[in-house]
């Protein structure tokens, strides 16, 4: 089996990958009844027994000792991580997985990238092939950061240059949470348009979040556990936003949406962590899902979001999680797949599910959904038979859908609102390395990557005829 | 006369695992010693402790498969794999066959020779080889096509059949069919026969034939074991003189179409897809009485082959795999022009956009090379659609 490295930088990377790391303990915990150190667990934690020498690595198959994280955890402020490091979760990470400094990097991209970027390389790239050294067969860095801010955005950025010049082979799947539109930071379009194209060009899958869309499942699921209504109270622990059974203490502003994300990641991973009758291993999503290079951003969608608390009432019938699956409600970033073009869609599925009924809602959500003229039945699927916690079964798509259009389009728009008026342009160019270029090449890159969807969008509505075959003497 | 199995790749192990079971216990259900020595033989060997140990070598790029077939065999009890006959790595191919074809197949080429070697030197006659996989993935596809090839090299006399099984059409991996193209282009060069089962065609046998309700893997495989063990388990022809000692992998399929043209353009209506050759086997009750004058019909067949030439027919009195009369036909015809030609029409749509082709060149798999295998596919359709 194979392990995976997470990289958290920034506040948010950092704040998300806290929960990423309790719910998957909880998880874990629930699993593996007996305490053994097993192969599910080594995809993502070491096991270290500190009597023994060198290091004290215990291979696969004996009783756990200390669990410590596989992870690197980066800030250029020092509040979060030690926040972390006082909390429950300090004994999963040592001291070598982090790297801190102490003034931040005030929004701004350019002192993320450049200035800590080139500060830190050395240290940055030790840390990182120290965690690969300790995998038997890495597969996968999970880079995990914010898109708005100044060290999530620039440094997590330039960390991901730094993965694809030192480690070429190990995929790389990043989470970037964008802003949403009421962002305070005023600088946010700048930063985003920035960092997008370094996700553009380094990384081989980009999962993006908005801001906005987690708030809103957030509210649902609020409104749904107050209502009093008989048959709809909800089961505890059971939401997709609840922390509880972790070994976290209360919950914290922001911890409901991060929940979110980090379920994301523990159920994009389960299929590589669990047995089940259908294998999905990591390196299948980006040689099923990314048909163009560029075009490599998967628009994830969660259910259920919760499970009903009363027995009484019939489970949510299987079928209705496929149905949800595809509604714009359970779209982690705001957009509408089923009236845009899917290129590709993957169903990683979780729980009690058969083949049969993978196909029979395949074949009757089908219809319905517009696929480009070159991949009608462009279905990657994948059956893990571990549920997650508070659940029977549950569904992860990811959707390569032109519906990402609008979200880049709104955030050209804002960025050039500002470029435009070079309104704050000098906080950036004042720093050492930085210029004018970049912005111009980020915006451009922005725009080719938005040609481009346009261009499949367009061929929607025609009637593309087959390509004509190659035709043989006879 | 005894068979060497390669199982490549999860669906070749999965299948191959079956196919044991069903063999194994048909020979010990078998009530002719005669029958049931020559299927021990010609499937596995005895070791040291007198159990009965599979000529097989198992092939995987990941290790979780392989690990549940040794444990499952082991604990039937009836037959076990070679305890060092397999091979695995941590890593899969990604459903990537140029992953499969040039980096993997390579790589451990010398392995897997060396492993086939042994198992070939155990036999004191060897049929042949015979290697299953499936074509939709990365492993079985593209390790599979290059072990091929491989062994091609190293046994240019022996019989070669390469056993596939087709994905699902409305798919469970989006690259499949050119993964699909590009191993039946490749084998097409290399194997003496190419057996093929569909997975959608199964999948109908269990839900219309067998009424299964919820259809697992478990079951599909069952089925084709079983076909598949009706076709390798010992039978006797007109000239066995009561010996089960027939090669079950030298069915004549070398046919050559007459030279100089003078052919009519086809006219494939009618309700029969023309055939080239047809084997029967029958096995059970009744089988000498059985008749089979209707398989020999002209209509059938090419013009320009007698049905006598091109129709074999095959006995056994033994009941196989517990069913009292079976009967299998295992048929070179146009049955397969749709659903070839299906896959690679689908695959020509995707290539025609160069969609995914860059997961291919980046592990050495270039345009050119795609365009070779259509090529070739594209000849193998023309071909069998001009029978006539």
């Amino acid at each position: 089996m194979t392990q995976s490295v997470v990289v958290q930088v920034g506040q948010c990377g950092n704040q998300v990958g806290c929960r990423f790391w309790d719910l998957a303990l909880r998880e874990h915990a629930y699993v593996n009844k007996k305490g053994l150190y097993d192969e599910a667990l080594s995809s993502f934690f070491r096991n270290v027994d500190s009597r023994k020498s060198a290091g004290g690595a215990c291979g696969v198959g004996g009783r756990i000792q200390h669990l410590k994280a596989r992870a690197v955890l980066v800030d250029m402020e020092e509040g979060v991580v030690n926040e972390i490091l006082q909390g429950p979760l300090r004994e999963v990470f040592d001291s070598t997985q982090l790297l801190t400094d102490v003034s931040g990097s005030g929004n701004n991209w350019a002192a993320g990238h450049m200035t800590y970027g080139s500060a830190y390389r050395e240290q940055i790239l030790d840390k990182l092939r120290k965690a690969a050294e300790h995998c038997d067969c890495l597969q996968c860095f999970f880079l995990i950061h914010s898109m708005g801010g100044g060290t999530g955005s620039g440094l997590g950025t330039r960390v991901l240059s730094l993965l694809e010049e030192e480690f070429p082979e190990v995929c790389r799947i990043v989470t970037s949470i964008y802003p949403s539109a009421e962002d305070d930071v005023i600088t946010s379009p700048y930063n985003s348009v920035l960092a997008m194209r370094e996700l553009t060009e380094h990384a081989d899958c980009v999962l993006p979040v908005e801001n906005q869309s987690l708030v809103d499942i957030v509210s649902k699921i609020q409104l749904m556990s107050h209502s009093a209504k008989p048959g709809s109270v909800i089961k505890r622990d059971s939401t997709v936003i609840s922390g509880q059974g972790g070994i976290s203490g209360p919950e914290k502003p922001f911890d409901a949406m991060n929940n979110i994300v980090a379920n994301l990641l523990l159920n994009i991973t389960s299929s590589a962590r669990f047995e089940g009758s259908l294998n999905m291993d990591l390196n299948e999503i980006a040689m099923n899902l990314v048909p163009f290079p560029r075009l490599h951003y998967l628009v994830p969608s969660l259910t259920p979001l919760y499970t009903l608390a009363d027995v009484s009432v019939p489970t949510r019938r299987l079928d209705q999680m496929f149905s949800d699956a595809f509604s714009k409600d359970h779209q982690l970033i705001r957009a509408d797949p089923k009236h845009s073009l899917y290129l590709a869609c993957a169903l990683m599925v979780r729980g009690n599910v058969q083949v049969s009924d993978l196909r029979r809602n395949i074949e009757r959500l089908r219809p319905s959904l517009p696929f480009v003229s070159w991949n009608q039945e462009g279905w990657k699927t994948g059956l893990c038979s571990v549920p997650p916690v508070g659940h029977s079964h549950s569904l992860l798509a990811l959707a390569n859908n032109t519906c990402v259009k609008p979200t880049f389009m709104e955030l050209r728009e804002h960025f050039t609102r500002l470029y435009r008026k070079k309104a704050h342009l000098h906080h950036y160019l004042h720093v050492e390395g930085m210029e004018q270029s970049f912005f111009s090449e980020a915006i451009a890159s922005l725009s080719s990557l938005i040609e481009e969807y346009h261009h499949l969008d367009a061929t929607k509505a025609r009637l593309i005829p087959d390509a004509p075959r190659l035709s043989i003497a006879t | 006369m005894s068979v060497v199995t390669l199982q490549l790749g999860q669906c070749g192990n999965q299948v191959a695992h079956q196919l044991f079971h069903v063999v194994c216990s048909d020979a010990q259900n078998a009530h002719k010693k005669t029958y049931r020595a020559e299927s021990c033989e010609r499937f596995f060997h005895q070791n040291t402790h007198g159990e009965l140990v599979a000529r097989a070598v198992l092939v995987d790029m990941e290790p979780k498969v392989i690990n549940h077939s040794l444990s499952e065999a082991a604990r039937s009890g009836r037959w076990r794999y070679g305890e060092s006959s397999h091979f695995s790595q941590k890593q899969g191919s990604g459903n990537n066959w140029a992953n499969g074809y040039c980096v993997h197949g390579p790589r451990h080429r010398d392995v897997v020779e060396e492993l086939v070697r042994r198992e070939v030197e155990r036999c004191d006659r060897l049929a042949g080889l015979v290697a299953m996989m499936s074509v939709a993935g990365g492993t079985g596809s593209g390790v599979g096509a290059y072990v091929t090839q491989c062994l091609r090299d190293i046994y240019p006399t022996s019989f070669i059949i390469n056993h596939l099984t087709w994905p699902y059409g409305t798919g469970e991996v989006i690259v499949q069919n050119y993964n699909s193209v590009l191993t039946l282009a490749h084998l097409y060069q290399l194997s003496d026969a190419i057996l093929v089962h569909e997975n959608d065609t199964v999948h109908r046998i269990c839900s219309q034939l067998l009424n299964i309700k919820h259809i697992s893997f478990s079951d599909v495989n069952r089925v084709i074991a079983h076909q598949l063990g009706s076709v390798l388990q010992p039978a006797l022809t007109t000239d066995s003189h009561g010996v089960y000692s027939r090669n079950p992998l030298g069915i004549d399929w070398q046919v050559r179409p007459p030279g100089g043209s003078g052919r009519s353009m086809g006219l494939t209506g009618g309700s029969f897809n023309t055939s080239l050759a047809n084997l029967l086997i029958l096995r059970g009750k009744d089988v000498y009485s059985a008749e089979t004058g209707g398989f020999e019909d002209p209509a059938l067949y090419t013009s320009w082959l007698s049905s006598k030439e091109a129709f074999n027919s095959w006995k056994s009195p033994v009941p196989f795999n517990k069913y009292e009369k079976s009967a299998t036909l295992v048929s070179n015809s146009q049955a397969l022009l749709r659903p070839l030609d299906d896959m690679v029409g689908k695959a020509w749509n995707m290539f025609a956009s160069r969609a995914y082709i860059h997961q291919y060149t980046k592990y050495g798999i270039s345009e050119e090379d795609f365009l070779d295998s259509f090529t070739s596919l594209e000849q193998v359709l023309s071909s069998y659609r001009h029978l006539c």
